[in-house]
C-alpha cells in the first residue's frame, strides 16, 4: 500500500544510513549495545514467510490486523466504526510529523526503518471505537513495518499490539501516534520471541492537552532487543502512564530507552519499569525525562525496579532527568536486587517448596505490569508465556 | 491443659544458635506436650524471636549446638517447607508483603501443601473458597482481603488476622506465635486471641512469644518461661507473668549477675 508515499521515505532513510553508518560504542545511546548483533540484523533480507505456528483466536469484539511485511493488512477487513484508513494525500501530510516532534530524525533505528519499510498502516480514529489488535509477525528475515495512528479530539481507543518472531528474524517497527485534545489511548505491547530473533521498536507519541496515553509493554525473549517509547506532551496538561516489563534470559540483551518531554505546564507522568534478568543476560534501562522552563507544575514519577535472577546476569539502569522549570515534582528511584530471602522464607514457612515459592514470587513481580495490559491481551496468555520463559 | 502423659511434641535440648556469627541462643531447654500453651517472655534481645525463627528454619540463623526433636524427629533435618507441612507453624511478628501474589492463591497453595502431607484431598479453587470462607469467621476477617496481594497495604491488625487465618487453614500441631500482640489495639488483640483460643485443642500446642502480660489475659498459658541472654532463666505458671507485670525485669539482671559471679 502507498508505495508512492514510501518511495521518498526509503530514499531519505538510505541516505541517512549512509551518512550515519552503523552506531558505535562511543555514542552514548549505544554504549552498552552488542553491536555485532545489530550488524547482523542490518544485513537480514526482507521477510517473506509467515510464522510456522498459527495465531490464537482473538477475543470476541476485537478487530485483528496482521502485518507480516508482505500481505495487505486491510485486505478483506471491515474496520470498526470510527476507524478509517488514511488516503495517500492525508498520509503524505501526516507521516513523520510525530517522529520529528519527538526528536527521532537521524536516529539510527528510525532511519533504518525508513530505508527498509515496505508496508505502512495508517488509521484515523474518531469517537469511541472498539478494541483493536495489531499483530506483527516475523517468520524469517526482517519484518520492517510502520504504523501511523491519528486519534482525533476526544477519540478513545484500546490498542493491543503483539510482536512475534521465530528463528533468525527481526522486527524493525516504527509507530507514530498523535493524540488530539482529550483523546485517550490505552496501548498494550506484548513482544515475545524464542531467544533467536531481534527487535527494534520505536514508539513516538505526541499528546495534545488533556489527552491520556497509557502504555503497558511486556517484552521477553529477544536475542537483541531495543524498545524506545518517546512521548512529547506538546502543550503539557496531559497524562502519560508508562508501565514496562522486560524479561531476559540466556545471553539475551534487551534495552529499553524511554524519553518523555513536557513542552508545556501541568503535565503528568507515572512510570514503572521492571526488569527480570536471568542467565547471562543483560537488561538496560534508560529513562529520560525532560522538563523545560515552560513546564511548570509538572508532576512526574519514575521508578525502575530490577531483579537479578542469576549471579551472571547484568542490569544497567539510568534515570536521566533534565529539569529547568522550578515549580515541579519529579520523583525517581531505581533498585537492583535479588529475590528477597524474607519473602521466600515466608512462603516456605507455609509449606511451599523453595522452587514453587520462587515461581510464585516471579509471577507476582510480572503480574504487577501484565495485569495492566488491555483485555485483548488475554488471547495471548501473556503471564504464561513469560513464566514459561522463566522456568528453570 | 497439662497432661503428663500427653505426647511430647517439641523437645528442645541445649539449643545454641547464631546470626551473622553472633551467638544469640546459648543453651535453651524446653519441652512442649500436646494440649499445652506456653508463653515465652523476656526483654528485647533476650533471644525469644530468634528461638521462633530457628524452629521454623529461617536461613539467616545458624544452629551451632543442641538438638530439637519434633514428634521424635530431628527438626533440623527438615527444610522449612517440610516442617510447615508436618505441622510446625510460625506466626510472624512482621508478616511479609508480597505484591502481585493474590492472598487467596497463596492461602490455597499452602493449605494444599499441608493437606497433601496429611493424606487429605487437594482443594480446587471452588472448594477452597468455601473452606476459606468458613475459616474467615475465626478471625472475623473481611473476605475482601482475600482478593488483595498477600499482606500488601494491610494494617498491622489485618496482617496479624491474616496470620491467624493461615493458622486456621494449616491446622498446625505446634503453633509458634512471635509477638502476635505487637501493634494491636485492644479490640484487634481480643479477636486475634479469640482465634488462637478457638484453634487450641488437646492434640496441639501453642508457644506464645510476647513482651506483655496483656495477651495472657486473653490466652491463659499453662507455663510461663522468662528468657534472658539466650537461655530460659525461670519457668513458672501464669502467676510468673503477673509477677513480671508488677516487678519488671530488673530481677533478671540481678539473677544473671549472680550467675556470672558464681
Amino acid at each position: 500500500m502507498a508505495s508512492s508515499v514510501l518511495a521518498p521515505v526509503q530514499e531519505r532513510g538510505r541516505a541517512a544510513l549512509e551518512q550515519l553508518g552503523l552506531p558505535n560504542r562511543r555514542q552514548e545511546p549505544w554504549r552498552l549495545t552488542d553491536l555485532k548483533r545489530l550488524a547482523a540484523v542490518s544485513e537480514l533480507p526482507a521477510s517473506a514467510s509467515p510464522l510456522s505456528t498459527p495465531l490464537p483466536a482473538s477475543l470476541d469484539g476485537v478487530t485483528r490486523l496482521v502485518l507480516n511485511g508482505f500481505d495487505d493488512p486491510l485486505a478483506g477487513q471491515v474496520l470498526p466504526e470510527g476507524i478509517t484508513a488514511l488516503n495517500a494525500e492525508e498520509l503524505e501530510q501526516a507521516l513523520g510529523h510525530t517522529l520529528d516532534r519527538c526528536g527521532c530524525a537521524q536516529v539510527w533505528p528510525v532511519e533504518f526503518n525508513h530505508a527498509k519499510a515496505q508496508q505502512i498502516l495508517a488509521l484515523r480514529v474518531r469517537g469511541r471505537v472498539g478494541p483493536l489488535e495489531l499483530v506483527l509477525a516475523a517468520g524469517a528475515g526482517l519484518n520492517a513495518t510502520r504504523v501511523l495512528l491519528l486519534l482525533e479530539e476526544k477519540a478513545e481507543l484500546e490498542l493491543m499490539q503483539v510482536l512475534l518472531a521465530e528463528g533468525a528474524s527481526a522486527h524493525s517497527h516504527v509507530l507514530e501516534v498523535h493524540l488530539g485534545q482529550e483523546a485517550q489511548l490505552r496501548h498494550g505491547v506484548l513482544a515475545t520471541a524464542d531467544g533467536a530473533s531481534s527487535l527494534m521498536a520505536h514508539l513516538a507519541v505526541e499528546q495534545e492537552p488533556r489527552s491520556s496515553y497509557a502504555l503497558t509493554s511486556v517484552v521477553q525473549g529477544w536475542n537483541l532487543g531495543r524498545v524506545e517509547p518517546r512521548v512529547v506532551q506538546v502543550d503539557g496538561q496531559a497524562e502519560t502512564v508508562l508501565k514496562g516489563l522486560a524479561v531476559t534470559g540466556a545471553k539475551q540483551q534487551l534495552a529499553t530507552h524511554t524519553a518523555v518531554r513536557f513542552d508545556g505546564p501541568e503535565g503528568e507522568l507515572d512510570q514503572l519499569q521492571k526488569c527480570l534478568a536471568g542467565g547471562q543476560s543483560h537488561a538496560i534501562f534508560n529513562g529520560a525525562i525532560s522538563v523545560p522552563r515552560d513546564a511548570q507544575r509538572t508532576n512526574a514519577a519514575q521508578l525502575s525496579r530490577n531483579l537479578l535472577l542469576s549471579g551472571r546476569a547484568r542490569v544497567d539502569t539510568k534515570p536521566e532527568l533534565e529539569i529547568v522549570a522550578d515549580d515541579v515534582r519529579c520523583a525517581h528511584g531505581a533498585t537492583v536486587s535479588q529475590l528477597q530471602d524474607d519473602e521466600l522464607f515466608y512462603l516456605q514457612s507455609r509449606g511451599i517448596a523453595a522452587a514453587d515459592a520462587t515461581a510464585l514470587l516471579l509471577r507476582g513481580a510480572c503480574q504487577e505490569v501484565i495485569a495492566q495490559l488491555p483485555a485483548a491481551a488475554q488471547a495471548w496468555r501473556p503471564l504464561e508465556r513469560v513464566m514459561e520463559s522463566l522456568a528453570p | 491443659m497439662i497432661r503428663p502423659d500427653a505426647e511430647l511434641l517439641l523437645d528442645i535440648q541445649d539449643l545454641h544458635a547464631s546470626v551473622e556469627d553472633k551467638p544469640i541462643l546459648k543453651g535453651v531447654n524446653l519441652q512442649v506436650r500436646a494440649g499445652e500453651v506456653h508463653a515465652v517472655m523476656g526483654r528485647n534481645g533476650s533471644g525469644k524471636s530468634t528461638l521462633s525463627k530457628v524452629l521454623a528454619g529461617h536461613p539467616a540463623y545458624r544452629v551451632t549446638g543442641g538438638t530439637v526433636r519434633y514428634r521424635g524427629q530431628d527438626l533440623f533435618e527438615l527444610e522449612p517447607e517440610e516442617r510447615a507441612r508436618l505441622g510446625v507453624f510460625l506466626g510472624f511478628q512482621y508478616p511479609v508483603e508480597i505484591p502481585g501474589v493474590s492472598n487467596l492463591e497463596f492461602l490455597r497453595v499452602s493449605t494444599n501443601a499441608r493437606r497433601e502431607k496429611q493424606g487429605e484431598e487437594e482443594l480446587d479453587t471452588f472448594a477452597f473458597e468455601d473452606h476459606v470462607n468458613d475459616k474467615l469467621k475465626v478471625v472475623q476477617m473481611d473476605p475482601a482481603f482475600l482478593e488483595r496481594s498477600v499482606n500488601e497495604g494491610f494494617s498491622g491488625g489485618e496482617k496479624k488476622r491474616n496470620e491467624i487465618l493461615q493458622m486456621a487453614l494449616l491446622e498446625p500441631v505446634v503453633a509458634i506465635l512471635d509477638e502476635t500482640d505487637s501493634g494491636l489495639d485492644i479490640d484487634a488483640l481480643r479477636i486475634v486471641a479469640g482465634g488462637v483460643n478457638q484453634l487450641a485443642t488437646e492434640d496441639n500446642a501453642t508457644l506464645l512469644i510476647t513482651h506483655y502480660q496483656r495477651l495472657l489475659d486473653e490466652i491463659t498459658p499453662d507455663y510461663v518461661h522468662v528468657m534472658a541472654a539466650g537461655r530460659i532463666l525461670r519457668t513458672g505458671g501464669r502467676e510468673l507473668a503477673l509477677e513480671l507485670e508488677q516487678t519488671g525485669y530488673d530481677w533478671v539482671d540481678q539473677e544473671l549477675a549472680a550467675q556470672g559471679a558464681a
